[in-house]
């Protein structure tokens, strides 16, 4: 299978990604003028900070032209995988309900977290296990949704690093195939840096490629 | 335009504001928030709002109030 990962101006996670996605399958950048989506399986929105996040983050890289490819690739059942900058950026353009705020504490947070698996029903997560540890590093990861939505990742009791709401960490939208996270499993996948848990997120995704598991 | 964190929503850059202006003798100080203004020159004032709604305010987490000035 193949991902596509985005690169918008200030994409800083965009080669991590590449290579984490490359370690399960193909992985390609696209950039973020670019309307071809290279025929890729799945999509991953990266973290950084694209456009220099003005205005708020994540808010104006939602009308870059490969964010048109990507809401059309997400309305025909293609998987949308986004990290952090890339959460913020698929809330921003609607193909994920809820927002990003400043973190409670207004601190930069990096650190390891524990994570809860509370949806395994998602191509994101078919494969992980109960608990993931894996980094988050982010001012603006405050979840915030005012109506119910499909929690696919908590924070463990005492891990939420932001005062997202109830230690929401990841959602997924009503059909299931575009996934938000503000941790990054990027980040985990050599355990030279501590952890691979992450890893899981990206064979999920290849299993659910693979399978061609058929999205709700 | 004159951006706000809608009412109800935890502001903590108010509510640090709002703790350091004691620590400088300003006393009875409440209700601090911190928004964002945005200024510009526009032809036609009525895409203000549509403006607001879909790229200078986040309408689910911000309120804006238009401001015209001839």
């Amino acid at each position: 299978m193949k991902f596509g990962v985005i690169r918008f101006p200030g994409t800083c996670d965009d080669v991590d990604a590449q290579l984490a996605a490359a370690r399960v399958g193909e992985a390609e950048l696209l950039w973020h003028r670019d309307r071809d989506l290279k025929g890729v399986d799945a999509v991953i929105v990266p973290g950084g900070f694209s456009y220099g996040d003005y205005l708020r983050a994540g808010a104006i890289a939602r009308f870059a032209p490969v964010m048109e490819s990507v809401v059309e690739f997400a309305r025909e059942g293609g998987l949308v995988l986004g990290i952090c900058n890339g959460f913020q950026i698929l809330c921003e353009s609607g193909l994920l309900p809820g927002a990003l705020l400043v973190n409670n504490h207004l601190k930069f947070v990096f650190r390891q977290v524990q994570l809860d698996v509370v949806d395994h029903n998602t191509p994101f997560t078919r494969t992980c296990p109960p608990t993931l540890s894996i980094p988050v590093k982010h001012t603006t990861g405050r979840y915030y949704a005012p109506e119910p939505v499909q929690v696919v990742l908590r924070y463990a009791p005492g891990h939420n690093p932001n005062g997202s709401q109830d230690d929401i960490a990841g959602v997924v939208n009503n059909a299931g195939n575009v996934f938000g996270l503000m941790p990054h499993p990027e980040h985990a996948v050599d355990a030279l840096t501590g952890s691979t848990d992450g890893l899981a997120i990206f064979e999920s995704i290849r299993a659910a490629v693979s399978e061609r598991i058929p999205v709700a | 335009m004159l951006i706000r964190p809608k009412a109800g929503i935890l502001d903590p850059q108010g509510q640090a504001v709002q703790r350091a202006l004691p620590a400088l003798g300003f006393d009875g100080v409440a209700n601090v928030h911190v928004g964002r203004l945005v200024e510009l020159d526009v032809e036609d004032p009525e895409q203000l709002p549509a403006m607001c709604e879909r790229l200078l305010a986040n309408p689910l987490i911000e309120d804006y109030e238009i401001i015209e000035q001839a």
